[in-house]
């Protein structure tokens, strides 16, 4: 089914997408509409247009292919299903995500993957094709980011304070140079076989998708970052 | 009734602001379909605008576009006018009545100079002296506020969603070579008309989106230049900085950012010597002027415009580019209502100013 989203409000529209039976939908003229597909499990939608803040807030399952930008909150708090950005994506994209995976073409802007978390079989994905804005994983408990800086002018695809307040979960930065200025809360090495063995697939969709060459992503290094176990959060603030 | 800062309440709101480089004419309505698509983002207590080039007629005169609560504060205010003033024009200015925009204040607009006598007895400089008797009305004259000051500029404003405000204003009227406009969601403090943006003095005008952490920093060092904070709102301080930065200290746009958006030291210390001295001393010389907390701004003034992130990126704010015509907003879809077809489009980083200014 076709929804033209020219004449709707946010809420109208939401409620086009709940009541359609079909299992594929494509809405047209999106333009800023808020919420969109909000915890919807079952459905593959496109998107033609720049959807508003918050698309695909709680998803659980249905799959989202937006052939533009997205703006802000992309995916905050989605439990499972699949986000696909052929543009570029806003600040704090996948925002407290605990699970299914958000796949941007281009870059992303601020805070992407704040406070994602994962628990048993839920581990939430987010890859990104261009560059990452500064606080990139910014408390990240779980789950996976990966950013590649595919045609990057910076030697380092991303911005500063990556991994501040980082306590679990990965994040792989494809560069062939170390990422400067991290907190002594994480560690940092070259990601090996075990390492990228954990992006593999994950990277092998993201190129069919997005046209890619999978052997030209893989062939420069990965850094991965995760917590630094042997410096913990003790006493950051205060004693208690 | 309680005003702004006289009790408390957190903040969302929507920005958009259109500059053509080349001076070509924009009409108001372009920016009303602008800020229009964001109308969820506000909550229908407060709208503005402010167009920059709309009064060619008289480009030399100081307008003043004034809100009197009552017939006395504005005989009160006409003659203090007419003390310091040679009044060129007068008028109400021409409103539209429109469903959800009510209790609307006396709207009068000034077109004047300076008395030259007044003037030099003063021994200030001519924008000094505006900037003063703006002032003086806005702490001394109860129920007038003078909230447009500028040479061939305007501040439109009100109590109401910014679509609803831009059609009481009759914008679609006027043309001019920028525009900025703000979607209004008091939550810190009470919606009113004179606590709609945008703020402004003289020719420097600002939309805000956000809440200022360092207000009563900055509102006790701007104070000791003899600008009051009388309506007590976070963003009419952020204007009198700039005035101050701008106007009295002659910084550069882009300077000024670097003081009211400073980076962190520890981002200073790694950076080359020329720019952690340059950068150093701003931070030294106007530390009381560091706005902390989330903000998005676009700053007005005569022949430019500036958008700035607070350094954290707290706020969200994309700028789009086609041929001449640079556009800013909260939100992409803001810009793509009114040009859907782009050249380039991007999200500044905090604390990195996007100015434009005419082509010389």
């Amino acid at each position: 089914m076709k929804i033209d989203a020219l004449e709707l409000n946010f809420h109208q529209l939401n409620n086009k997408i709940k009541e359609c039976q079909d299992e594929k939908i494509k809405i047209v003229n999106c333009c800023g509409h808020r919420y969109l597909a909000s915890g919807s499990s079952s459905k593959i939608i496109e998107i033609e247009g720049v959807p508003g803040n918050a698309l695909g807030c709680y998803l659980d399952g249905s799959e989202i292919f937006v052939n533009n930008n997205v703006q802000d909150a992309t995916g905050d708090t989605m439990n499972d299903g699949g986000i696909y950005i052929y543009g570029m994506a806003g600040d704090a994209t996948g925002y407290a995500m605990r699970g299914g995976e958000i796949l941007i073409h281009g870059d992303i802007g601020y805070r992407a993957g704040i406070h994602m978390k994962e628990y048993q079989d839920k581990k939430p994905v987010i890859v990104v094709g261009g560059t990452a804005g500064s606080f990139l994983g910014e408390y990240q408990a779980g789950g996976i980011i990966v950013v590649l800086g595919l045609n990057c002018e910076n030697k380092i695809p991303v911005g500063n304070f990556c991994g501040v307040g980082m306590h679990g979960g990965k994040i792989f930065l494809r560069s062939d140079v170390r990422p400067k200025n991290l907190s002594d809360k994480v560690v940092c090495k070259i990601a090996d076989e075990g390492d990228l063995n954990d992006i593999k697939d994950i990277i092998n969709k993201f190129c069919n998708i997005f046209n890619e060459s999978y052997e030209q992503v893989m062939s420069k290094s990965f850094y991965v970052i995760t917590p630094n176990s042997n410096s913990p959060y003790k006493q950051l603030y205060t004693m208690n | 009734m309680l005003k702004e800062g006289q009790f408390r309440n957190l903040s969302g709101c929507a920005i958009s602001g259109i500059f053509s480089k080349d001076g070509t004419a924009i009409k108001g309505d372009k920016i009303i379909k602008s800020i229009k698509i964001m109308h969820d983002r506000s909550n229908g207590l407060g709208g503005g605008f402010a167009g920059y080039g709309i009064y060619p007629e008289y480009k030399d005169n100081y307008a003043f576009h004034v809100f009197y609560d009552s017939l006395k504060s504005k005989k009160e205010c006409e003659e203090f006018l007419d003390r310091h003033f040679e009044i060129v024009n007068l008028s109400k200015i021409p409103t539209k009545k429109v469903a959800s925009i009510t209790d609307e204040p006396l709207i009068w607009r000034y077109f004047v100079n300076p008395l030259p006598h007044k003037l030099v007895d003063s021994q200030l400089e001519e924008r000094e002296f505006v900037c003063r008797c703006v002032n003086k009305v806005n702490t001394f004259i109860d129920g007038a506020y003078i909230f447009s000051s500028g040479k061939n500029m305007g501040v439109f404003k009100a109590v109401g969603y910014p679509e609803d405000v831009g059609e009481f204003y009759r914008l679609d009227e006027y043309e001019g070579y920028c525009w900025t406009a703000h979607g209004r969601y008091p939550t810190n403090t009470p919606g009113w008309w004179g606590g709609a943006h945008p703020f402004a003095l003289l020719d420097y005008s600002v939309v805000h989106n956000g809440e200022i952490s360092s207000y009563d920093a900055n509102r006790r060092y701007i104070e000791m230049f003899g600008y009051k904070c009388n309506l007590l709102t976070d963003t009419e301080v952020i204007t009198y900085i700039f005035d101050y930065l701008l106007r009295r200290k002659k910084l550069t746009p882009k300077e000024s950012s670097l003081v009211v958006s400073a980076p962190f030291w520890s981002t200073i210390d790694k950076l080359p010597q020329n720019e952690k001295e340059q950068l150093t001393y701003l931070r030294n010389m106007f530390s009381g002027l560091l706005i902390t907390g989330p903000f998005s701004i676009i700053l007005g003034y005569e022949g430019g415009m500036m958008a700035l992130n607070d350094r954290l990126k707290l706020r969200s704010m994309v700028v789009g580019e086609k041929d001449n015509m640079v556009y800013i907003a909260s939100e992409e879809s803001a810009i793509r209502v009114i040009e859907p077809n782009l050249d380039k489009i991007w999200s500044p980083k905090g604390g990195e100013a996007v100015i434009v200014e005419l082509n010389k």
